[in-house]
């Protein structure tokens, strides 16, 4: 039941280029943290706001950016950088940051555990 | 087989290169090198005695890596005179004890000379060549102005050479009135021509240094208590409290005359273009030798010779052949600089001269008599050109001399086309070549490398501009593109990127990336552009898209910490603090929960702040006259200060006032690395101001300013920059400094190693000289920093919009972060984990 889609916020509450944290339910039903990026291309990616290397729910405030062609975030605590695609870590890519699908309806977000 | 020992006589600076250059070469493998030097002090820099005065601690002069004296095979005897040596039995007397050599090295220096004239061993007659004869000065004068009942003592300087104005510097300094006595038409008769005499009379004149050249020494005279009372001279008698003879130096060649050994009838030991004397096994360096048929009376020539004695004792074939004599100095804060044939004496040659005597200025080139080759010249007044020109003595000038000497002269022509054996660094001798060769056959990529390889730079510094010039021009044309861009973003540097933005207008990243850059930005470039856009004063840090750019530090304007929370820091100007402010603060943190703890920079931190409780935080902060202290941003940060004259008994200016006034004035300033400012009430210095990076000491008549000090990983003492500044002349020396930084420094580069690459010279004199005409830009920028500065905290608090940033989660916006949890430790709160698995933990009585 919680793998069905969750609305979240407006789009217009999400600010080009930089993150936001939302508190929603995880796949077994207990709570979650994810991180929504809306870029200023236009996509938008929600990963997890847990950052895999400090444990910190941090994500949502790091820098996005572009390395080469992938499109990432890099947290704030200790600068890695992660591919906001699939969450993995660019120099370890083991450590992931988990992602979560993200669409908008009605000019509403909504994400949905993968 | 048995190690030789090799026995260097005298401890001075040319000793010193020698047993560095034999160390660095692996001698001591072969050689046990024991070194006796008659002073109490380890090596040091005499080039430099005069700095004396501004320093802390005389160590501070001590050459090269201390370690040295370390090393396996090396040892160093303080206070123990070589008294005699004995070339045929190869033994040295020290002490009365006997020292058995292979080969020696006499490196004994010269000697003050003090001319015939009555009463010169007098109390209050003192010569300038070693510490200890500052030393003595100081405490003389120092003791002679505290009697003198609020007269300041007087001084004069026998001599108006380089040494005699070096001695008039320091008088002056000591806050002595100074008079310069001189035989000759004109000062420093050695190295400049009669106008560049006359140019620089008019400079050290307006220092308030009287100044009487062709005049004659006939008497000191003295009081009834053996004390100096005048001097009597063949113009004016002289009322002075203190003589200072600085009319030349002998070569210390005693020792060697006294065990036979071939010496110069004007002095200095006779030695071939090995160094070797006439004795077996004996050679002689420095200003005791007289080689290439002369005495050497500069370190730059004495070092080359101990590069030669080593090579020799390791089996090498390296000669002597004479060196650059060309000086360039500071004098009295007065740029002198002479090259090459100064005086003209080739035949046929030409001058061309420039004087501006308003301005202070004497510049002459010596050409050959075609007007194409460079033979020499004079610089009185700017010295600029010096590093440049002197390379090209004995070369065609390429372009017109007359556009070297104009103040808005030509930039000068490129350094690709300086000749492989070019002196570039005379104090070290090392040719263009050698730079080049540092680069493409050892490799090194940057400025620090080369220097260590080649050693040039690496004494007065002059030539480092020209050093790293070189050094890029190589690097560029060995096809290592020398990467100075900012990141995968930008192939620019932050300098540039900097310039672009302020000459563009441009204030969005979008557009800056667009045009000047590529891709979508990282977390190097786009705080960079925030800064840029910040110091520029191109709005608040969450305007518009300038919000995207911010590490979260500056974007929400605390610290974050380790668990996801953030610290606040409230600006304490100056470290004073009310008691009500203390308690408005206590309040706010036991409001909040707030761990406290007196930070390193004189404030308090409050530590645990979920992003959500910011605003809050600060409203009740701003309500009680708070504001942001920027301890999240490259910006400034505080401005330490001592209790001064206030309340201290020996402060001698109100250092807690000028502290305020200070970061009053520079805070919110954003720059490429964090700035820190220090003041002190006097020269105990307790604000520690020299690990600032701009440091003020309060002096009896003003403030010193101190450049590039840090703490951190690489500490650095803070460099003099300028002295006895009024509090008007301080400000706008450092509004300069300071805007000339964020103009050009890299990215997280600090003042020190910014002051290393572009030369604190260079600096100076775009700051106190104004020698690029920027100045007054410089100030306009500061003004308007001034003037747009408004408190970060109270301008969010006071827009709805900014305040959306504060939301702990898009769903949920005051709802704190569930996983956060707490301990209790002495009596605050400390995050939970991540559990420490062996943290230290020292045991302590209980209480
Ligand atoms: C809070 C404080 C320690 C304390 O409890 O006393 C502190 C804390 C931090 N310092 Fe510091 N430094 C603090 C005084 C100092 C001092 C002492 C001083 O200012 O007199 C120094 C040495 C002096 C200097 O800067 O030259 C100092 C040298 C550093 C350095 C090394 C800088 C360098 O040039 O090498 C860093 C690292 C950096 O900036 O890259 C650093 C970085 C940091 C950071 C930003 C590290 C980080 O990224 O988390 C810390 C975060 C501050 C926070 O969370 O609030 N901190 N730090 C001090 C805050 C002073 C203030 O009131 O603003
Ligand atoms: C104020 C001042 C400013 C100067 N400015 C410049 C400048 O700008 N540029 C420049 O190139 N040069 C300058 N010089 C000159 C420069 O300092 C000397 O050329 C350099 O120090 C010479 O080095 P040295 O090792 O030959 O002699 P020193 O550095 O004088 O060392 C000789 C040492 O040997 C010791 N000694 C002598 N006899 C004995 C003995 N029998 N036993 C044991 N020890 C003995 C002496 O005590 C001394 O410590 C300046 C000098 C002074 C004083
Ligand atoms: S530096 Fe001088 S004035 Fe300041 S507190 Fe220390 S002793 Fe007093
Ligand atoms: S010329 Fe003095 S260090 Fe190079």
């Amino acid at each position: 039941m919680s793998t069905t889609w969750q609305p979240v916020c407006p789009l217009d509450a999400l600010v080009p280029d930089r993150g936001a944290a939302a508190l929603v339910t995880g796949p077994g039903g207990e709570p979650a943290q994810v991180a929504l990026f809306r870029l200023s291309s236009g996509d938008l990616h929600a990963v997890g706001h847990r950052d895999p290397f400090s444990g910190a729910n941090v994500i949502a405030r790091g820098l996005v950016g572009s390395a080469g062609e992938v499109p990432v975030v890099i947290s704030p605590l200790h600068k890695q950088a992660f591919d906001l695609r699939s969450g993995a870590a660019l120099d370890d890519p083991e450590v992931s940051l988990g992602t979560w699908d993200v669409r908008v309806v009605d000019g509403q977000v909504e994400v949905r555990a993968r | 087989m048995s190690k030789r020992t090799l026995a260097v006589v005298g401890a001075g600076m040319v000793a010193h290169r020698l047993v560095e250059a034999l160390v660095e070469r692996g001698a001591t493998t072969e050689w046990d090198i024991e070194v006796f030097g008659e002073e109490s002090r380890p090596p040091y820099d005499r080039v430099a005695l005069t700095s004396f005065f501004t320093l802390r601690d005389p160590d501070e002069l001590l050459l090269g890596d201390r370690g040295l004296w370390r090393t396996t095979g090396v040892r160093l005897h303080r206070s123990s005179p070589v008294d005699a040596i004995d070339p045929a039995a190869g033994t040295l007397t020290t002490h009365g004890r006997r020292v058995r050599y292979d080969a020696a090295v006499l490196a004994t220096g010269s000697s003050a000379t003090v001319p015939p004239v009555r009463g010169a061993d007098a109390e209050g007659c003192f010569v300038y060549r070693t510490v200890d004869d500052v030393a003595e000065l100081r405490a003389w004068v120092n003791e002679r102005s505290g009697r003198a009942g609020g007269r300041p003592a007087r001084g004069v300087v026998v001599g108006g050479g380089l040494l005699g104005l070096e001695a008039a510097g320091a008088l002056t300094q000591l806050g002595a009135e100074t008079t310069v006595v001189e035989l000759s038409d004109r000062l420093m008769p050695l190295q400049v021509d009669a106008g560049g005499g006359e140019a620089l009379r008019r400079l050290v004149e307006e220092l308030e240094v009287r100044v009487l050249t062709g005049t004659a020494s006939t008497e000191v005279v003295t009081g009834r208590n053996g004390r100096v009372k005048a001097l009597r001279t063949d113009g004016p008698t002289l009322d002075t409290d203190v003589v200072v003879f600085a009319t030349g130096v002998r070569p210390r060649d005693e020792l060697a005359r006294a065990a036979g050994l071939e010496v110069h009838e004007r002095g200095g030991v006779l030695a071939d273009e090995a160094c070797r004397t006439s004795a077996e096994g004996v050679y002689v360096i420095g200003e005791a030798a007289h080689v290439a048929g002369r005495t050497w009376g500069l370190v730059g020539p004495g070092y080359a010779m101990a590069e030669v004695v080593a090579d020799r004792l390791l089996g090498g074939d390296a000669r002597f052949e004479g060196a650059d004599p060309s000086t360039k100095l500071k004098l009295l804060g007065v740029d002198v600089a002479s090259f090459g044939d100064a005086f003209g004496r080739t035949d046929g040659s030409l001058e061309v001269v420039y004087s501006d005597p308003v301005a202070g200025l004497y510049k002459k080139l010596v050409m050959s008599d075609d007007a194409s080759e460079l033979l020499g010249g004079v610089l009185i007044g700017d010295a600029s050109a010096y590093t440049s020109l002197r390379p090209m003595v004995g070369r065609p000038l390429g372009v017109d001399p007359t556009a070297w000497l104009l103040p808005d002269g030509v930039e000068p022509p490129g350094s690709g086309d300086l000749p492989d054996d070019a002196v570039v660094c005379s104090c070290n001798n090392v040719a263009a070549g050698q730079i080049r060769s540092a680069v493409c056959d050892a490799g090194c990529t940057d400025l620090a490398g080369v220097k260590a390889c080649s050693r040039a730079g690496t004494s007065c510094g002059s030539c480092v501009p020209l050093v790293k010039r070189l050094m890029d021009a190589e690097l560029e044309a060995a096809g290592v593109t020398i990467d100075r861009g900012l990141c995968e973003h930008f192939s620019v540097t932050r300098a540039e990127l900097y310039e672009i933005v302020r000459i563009t207008g441009l204030t969005r990243f979008s557009e800056i990336i667009g045009r000047h850059g590529t891709g979508h930005g990282c977390d190097i470039c786009r705080p960079v552009v925030a800064s840029i856009l910040a110091s520029l004063g191109r709005g608040h840090v969450l305007d518009d898209e300038n919000a995207a750019l911010q590490d979260t530090n500056d974007h929400v304007m605390a610290n974050l910490q380790k668990d996801g929370t953030y610290s606040v820091v409230p600006r304490i100007p100056g470290g004073e603090i009310t008691p009500d402010g203390l308690i408005a603060i206590g309040e706010v943190a036991r409001a909040f929960g707030l761990y406290t703890k007196i930070t390193g920079g004189q404030r308090i931190d409050l530590f645990g702040a979920r992003i959500e409780q910011l605003p809050q935080i600060w409203e009740r902060l701003v309500d009680a006259g708070f504001e942001s202290g920027h301890a999240y941003g490259k910006a400034l940060r505080t401005v330490k200060s001592c209790v001064g004259s206030t309340w201290c008994r020996y402060g001698v200016q109100d250092s807690v006032g000028l502290a305020i006034a200070l970061e009053l004035r520079y805070r919110g300033l954003r720059s490429p690395h964090k700035i820190k400012l220090g003041v002190s009430g006097c020269a105990r210095e307790c604000a520690e101001a020299r690990s600032k990076d701009i440091g003020v000491i309060a002096s009896e008549k003003g403030w010193n300013l101190y450049v590039g000090g840090n703490g951190g990983f690489t500490p650095r003492h803070a460099q003099l920059f300028a002295e006895d500044l009024t509090t008007e002349e301080l400000v706008r020396t450092i509004d300069r400094i300071l805007q000339y930084y964020v103009r050009t420094a890299d990215r997280l580069q600090r003042t020190a190693p910014w002051l290393e690459e572009v030369g604190i010279e260079h600096v100076r004199e775009v700051v106190l000289e104004d020698s690029l005409g920027i100045g007054a830009e410089l100030d306009a920028m500061m003004a308007r920093h001034v003037e747009g500065y408004e408190d970060e905290w109270a301008a969010t608090l006071r827009d709805p919009a900014k305040l959306a940033v504060f939301a702990s989660y898009v769903n949920a916006p005051g709802t704190a972060d569930p996983d956060l949890a707490y301990l209790e430790e002495r009596g605050q709160r400390r995050p939970a984990g991540p559990v420490l698995v062996a943290g230290p933990s020292i045991p302590v009585g209980k209480p």
